[in-house]
């Protein structure tokens, strides 16, 4: 949130906190006793305005709310834009359609559930748990039908991994269109999953001599399908029922969902329903009308899973400007689906020069991994880009770099090294640079 | 209220328990564990909905034709996709495009850009009508397939659409699609000193002034295209 607004914000949840409070009688009792002192707190109140000291805070000076006021917490009042947001004009309703992430306001690898992005192809299901089944099928030995009951015996496991929509950064290819960091790159979150291994459910049903191939599909109106090779399956995908701690969000896919790590997003189906193993892909419509990637010779790239690669500078950013010259942290995300991040270098000059940032702890496979880098800025005008470096040596290329393999019409997978530019004043803006 | 003191007998006795059964214990944590039910053949009919694009492996029994399909689309998808597939507001436009795969903006329909036939079927039948997925009957969704590759002259007026006929539909762009990831197609090196002749560096593209950009504080941005 800017600083300008923070004032504002901060009065307009006074206000409103102090609807919300209730005050039990006997205390109403006590503080009518009080009368004469309350022209003191008045005036101790209002010298309070800049909330600074010497002076007390009328938060300070007050009983605050109680427990269980509100029995599922929510963020501060004063954070009231830190949401998801859309682009109104990029798809024709929002039932299929994309909300991003406001990475602009977050500050770790975990991203709340709240926030995290959405994607729907035909609207969020409000799937009822107890009615909800998985049934594994095709060719296995032992078809399956498990309820929710079910699939929570099993052995459970958790691990943190990052979802990106492979059409983050396609509204860029052609050129700067988005000056904000939530829309330029906010199809991307990342939470700590937990459930039972893929393998553990196929395994379970037993797999026939032909079986190479698995059919995911969802609960939803689009009842949403991909195709995936059964090595990935059997090597890392989950089939989890809870994201940071709780049941998954219903824009998550509760009561359960398919993890793909590394993968692109649409893979890992919601609210999933069914699982079936087959000799063969299926060719579905999202793998090949959708998410296939068009090439300038008129070829297309089918099955293009992986998420390379990517980085980008968080802090500052359009929405985070500085404000004057002295000493920063600049902030950021990396993230590949090949491993870990290794490196992140950070140029301030366009990509001329470049030094090492210091990636945080976590460094987790496929997850998000955040690098800092300090920087003295002297006011003048600024180049920022991050550049993520993978563990197996994959360098983040530059979009022009990009663009000459793949053109402009490819929509999908534009994991190119972002570009802020900074003016004299501090304002940040998304350019390209040639 | 409960101490650490009365928790510590429940401790031990969980200790002794797991080594008591230490050595078995992670070999008996293997499937199968043998939860859930078995899925009945007819479970199984009721929800095994895919079709399979290559060689249409799951298309069920039924028909339909071009005509029939005219009226079916009438009905239930022009208000979206318009009366011959043109596309309404920003709906998906079904047909045309030939051709322009590799203009500078490419027209992605049925006709122009899907490799397979049967991946229609298998798409109407599972997610349209938009409002209302999966409740046509097989029929109506054969005449839907057949009428669709109809306005993209890929079958004749009389093509009657079922599991025989459509795995058979060449469709125009199917050559056009390779199925092996070419990744990783760049090879940039990590240079870290005078990469770049800055004198060169200049800005080729700017956000800045485009108002295209939602706004991301205050409420949520309606905005619509100029």
């Amino acid at each position: 949130m800017p600083f300008s607004s923070f004032e504002d914000a901060r009065k307009a949840s006074l206000a409103a906190g102090v609807e919300r409070v209730q005050v039990p009688r006997r205390l109403l009792l006590k503080m009518a006793g009080a009368a004469a002192g309350a022209a003191l707190i008045d005036g101790r109140a209002a010298r309070a305005d800049d909330a600074a000291p010497p002076a007390d805070n009328e938060w300070s000076q007050s009983l605050g709310a109680g427990v269980v006021d509100q029995p599922y917490g929510k963020p501060s009042a004063e954070q009231v834009d830190v949401i998801r947001r859309n682009v109104p004009w990029l798809t024709a309703g929002t039932e299929s359609s994309i909300s991003f992430s406001p990475l602009q306001s977050l500050h770790g690898i975990i991203t709340p559930n709240g926030l995290f992005f959405e994607r729907y192809h035909a609207g969020r299901p409000d799937v009822e748990a107890d009615k909800h089944r998985l049934m594994i099928h095709g060719l296995v030995d032992r078809p399956l039908i498990l309820t929710m009951k079910d699939i929570l015996r099993f052995p459970s496991t958790s691990r943190i991994h990052f979802i990106e929509c492979p059409a983050n950064g396609g509204m860029e290819w052609r050129g700067a269109q988005l000056n904000s960091l939530q829309f330029t790159h906010g199809m991307v979150s990342c939470a700590e999953w937990t459930g039972v291994k893929l393998s553990t459910l196929l395994e379970e049903v037993g797999l026939k001599k032909d079986a190479q191939w698995v059919l995911v599909e969802g609960a939803d109106g689009a009842h949403m399908t991909r195709s995936l090779p059964l090595s990935k399956c059997l090597d890392d995908c989950l089939v989890v029922y809870a994201q940071n701690g709780e049941a998954l969000r219903p824009e998550q896919g509760y009561p359960l969902r398919l993890i793909v790590p590394g993968w692109e997003g649409n893979v890992s189906v919601k609210w999933l329903r069914r699982i079936k193993v087959g000799d063969k892909p299926w060719y579905t419509r999202e793998e090949t009308s959708k998410y296939t990637d068009l090439m300038p010779d008129g070829k297309s790239r089918g099955f293009t899973w992986l998420i390379d690669a990517k980085s980008v500078i968080t802090f500052p950013c359009p929405e985070v400007p500085l404000s004057g010259p002295g000493l920063y942290e600049i902030r950021g995300l990396a993230w590949t689906g090949n491993g870990r991040i290794k490196e992140v270098h950070v140029s301030t000059d366009g990509g001329v020069n470049w030094r090492q940032a210091e990636l945080k702890d976590p460094v987790l496979p496929k997850a998000l991994t955040r690098f800092t880098s300090p920087w003295r800025w002297d006011g003048k005008p600024a180049f920022l880009e991050s550049r993520a470096v993978d563990e197996t040596g994959f360098v983040q290329p530059t979009l022009a770099a990009l663009r000459q393999v793949r053109g402009t019409s490819s929509v999908y997978h534009n994991n190119a090294i972002q570009t802020w530019q900074v003016k004299p004043d501090g304002s940040i803006y998304d350019v390209q640079l040639g | 209220m409960f101490s650490l003191a009365s928790l510590r007998p429940l401790l031990l006795a969980t200790a002794v328990l797991a080594g008591s059964v230490g050595p078995s214990a992670a070999s008996e944590v293997r499937p199968p564990f043998g939860y859930g039910t078995p899925a009945t053949p007819e479970q199984i009919a009721g929800w095994d909905i895919d079709a399979r694009g290559e060689d249409g492996q799951g298309l069920p029994a039924g028909k339909g034709d071009v005509a029939q399909g005219a009226e079916v689309f009438a009905e239930q998808c022009a208000a979206c996709h318009g009366t011959f597939g043109e596309g309404e507001g920003r709906y998906p436009k079904l047909a045309g495009g030939a051709g322009s795969l590799t203009a500078d903006r490419p027209e992605l329909t049925v006709g122009s850009y899907w490799p397979f036939a049967v991946t229609l079927w298998d798409y109407i039948n599972r997610a349209m009508p938009f409002g209302a997925p999966h409740t046509l009957s097989a029929d109506d969704v054969y005449a839907l397939t057949a009428y669709i590759l109809n306005l993209n002259n890929l079958v004749p007026e009389g093509f009657v659409a079922d599991k025989e006929s459509l795995p058979k539909v060449k469709m125009p762009n199917h050559d056009n699609f390779t199925w092996q990831d070419p990744r990783p197609d760049t090879a940039m090196k990590p240079c870290m000193t005078n990469c770049v002749d800055p004198s060169t560096l200049k800005i080729v593209s700017t956000a800045e002034g485009q108002e295209l950009t939602p706004r991301t504080t205050g409420p949520l941005d309606d905005m619509q295209p100029k």
